[in-house]
């Protein structure tokens, strides 16, 4: 006799195994979170926050890596945000088809699939070396911002198409020009929805390593100006659960690297969520 | 008006922004690593002995490590993201979906680093006690990497089988198709360029990851015998390498990024080719 299942059966096993997939996919998210968590918290005192860091990471706190996360961010963010935002301007406003727009576009995929260590590379031999920036705080910002436009354009882009044609046209029905429309119009009702994108980049840039390591360096140090080397936040942590140096701190770190991502991915949801809302 | 004009050549300047980063990156890679490739010869840069000090410049060996782990972390990957898409898609209700699809993206934002940490920490150990060797291995590799891809094609599956029209499903279930035989013969195939899209992503970000494959892999210099050998990538070399090498040391490691850059921007060009034609 041959064994047949039928179709209702298959349907009931299908959804099963899919069902145990997803499951298995959100349960080890969460088991992940929650095991650098469990281990972590303990660590997390008003003075591991605070203070300087000792004997490379053994003592001491993450002051120093928190306060260089920070710049190498806030200088990454600055750089890429209007370049990001006028390209998407740029792509949705101006460019009407054509080679230029596929040129663009075609760009801004490719960044976005470029790997870190590509950027670090890329980084190294261009900020650090050929324009002698030495490993610094303003070569990581500029190799983080090369790496972060394309997460702002893409972002920007979907924003300023949400914002209803008829808006524009008022706009021009009261004598406005294309680029007043643009500033007044257009950019500050995407606003939520660019400002996702920046918050993206920003989740991009905190948790990176690979582009970071070796374009600002690893220095322990209080940062005193840009060309200063630093040691961001994600190298910290590296370092300390590579080498071994200690498993508490590495925990600490990684609580707190988690932390920030979980609440930059958070209020980047929330915006965009409310955004929508409001066109669609 | 004067100012418009200005205005759209100004914005147009600073959409170049992207493509001439991606030029800047390609001819300073290249410029770097290329003429090595040539004072070596083909022979000994595609040949297994990686002694760069001593003039031996063959990275055969990293190129069979990325390949296995990056083979490896789609067979975990491409499974487990394309039932998320399918389920959150198809099977799941509106609040289930609006809970979920957030999560996994947040998969996404976890930085590499912390994969290879929970790496070090629980899956190493794990596959030394259970399958024997060191534990660093192309094995834990793969698993690491498999969920690091996961957002990667979950989304994008997930998109493209959104996007099928609802008239088709609407069709198929008017033929008496059940949900499952409306997934597999019908969303599928028209959905395809879409999920192939999402797994040639997923594999550039597999070929390309450094961090994570570094604390995990084990980094020895040689063809592994099995999964469970440690195994170093063309990232690992480079990432390793990179802090004290100076001339040709240096040169070859960009050689190695000039060789994964390529890949990596064929990858690229393929997915926006095949997402591009719809």
């Amino acid at each position: 006799m041959v064994w047949r299942i039928g179709p209702k059966t298959n349907q009931k096993i299908a959804f099963g195994v899919l069902l145990l997939m997803t499951v298995i996919t959100v349960i080890v998210l969460f088991f992940i979170i929650i095991y650098v968590f469990k281990n972590g918290f303990g660590q997390l005192t008003w003075e591991f926050l605070t203070s300087k860091t000792h004997d490379m990471g053994k003592e001491g706190g993450i002051f120093p890596s928190i306060l260089g996360t920070f710049l190498v961010t806030i200088l990454a963010i600055i750089i890429a945000t209007p370049l990001g935002v006028g390209s998407a301007v740029y792509l949705v406003e101006y460019a009407r088809g054509g080679l230029l727009r596929r040129i663009v576009s075609f760009g801004a995929d490719c960044l976005a699939g470029v790997p870190s260590i590509i950027f670090g590379l890329f980084g190294f031999i261009f900020f650090v070396i050929q324009l002698n920036l030495g490993w610094s705080i303003l070569s990581g910002g500029l190799t983080l911002a090369v790496m972060i436009i394309p997460t702002i354009i893409r972002t920007t882009e979907e924003a300023i198409k949400a914002v209803p044609h008829v808006h524009r046209e008022i706009s021009y029905s009261l004598g406005g020009g294309k680029f007043d429309t643009i500033t007044r119009v257009v950019l500050p009702s995407s606003l939520p929805g660019i400002l996702t994108g920046v918050i993206l980049g920003v989740g991009r840039a905190v948790g990176e390593t690979a582009a970071v390591i070796f374009t600002a360096g690893s220095s322990l140090g209080i940062p005193t100006t840009v060309f200063s080397s630093t040691r961001t936040l994600a190298v910290h942590f590296y370092i300390l659960a590579r080498e071994g140096i200690s498993m508490p701190k590495a925990y600490g770190t990684a609580t707190v690297l988690i932390i920030i991502i979980l609440a930059i991915n958070f209020i980047a949801y929330r915006l965009m969520h409310r955004f929508m809302k409001r066109y669609y | 008006m004067v100012k418009d004009k200005i205005a759209e050549k100004l914005f147009l300047l600073i959409a170049l922004s992207a493509i001439i980063s991606l030029l800047l990156i390609t001819f300073f890679i290249f410029q770097q690593g290329i003429p090595l490739i040539f004072k070596a010869g083909a022979s000994n840069f595609f040949s297994t002995q990686w002694a760069p000090t001593r003039g031996h410049f063959g990275i055969l060996s990293m190129i069979i490590g990325s390949l296995m782990v990056t083979t490896g972390a789609l067979l975990v990957g491409i499974p487990f993201g394309l039932a998320c898409a399918i389920f959150l898609a198809e099977f799941s209700s509106s609040p289930l979906q609006k809970v979920l699809k957030p999560i996994i993206e947040l998969l996404a934002g976890i930085p590499s680093v912390v994969y290879g940490f929970i790496g070090i920490v629980i899956l190493v150990p794990f596959i030394r006690e259970y399958f024997g060797g060191p534990g660093f291995s192309v094995l834990a590799a793969s698993i690491i990497l498999g969920i690091m891809i996961l957002p990667t094609i979950v989304s994008i599956s997930y998109d493209s089988i959104i996007a099928v029209p609802k008239t088709y499903r609407e069709g198929s279930f008017a033929l008496g198709a059940t949900k499952w035989q409306t997934v597999r013969m019908l969303l599928f195939p028209a959905a395809r360029s879409g999920i192939v899209a999402g797994i040639i992503l997923g594999m550039g970000r597999a070929i390309g990851e450094t961090m994570a494959v570094i604390m995990i892999a084990g980094n020895a210099l040689k063809i592994p015998g099995s999964i469970l050998d440690s195994v170093r990538t063309l990232t690992s070399t480079i990432a390793l390498e990179l802090g004290y090498a100076s001339g040709d040391h240096r040169a070859a490691l960009f050689a190695c990024g000039s060789f994964l850059f390529l890949i990596i921007i064929i990858l690229n060009i393929v997915a926006i080719k095949i997402t591009g034609r719809k």
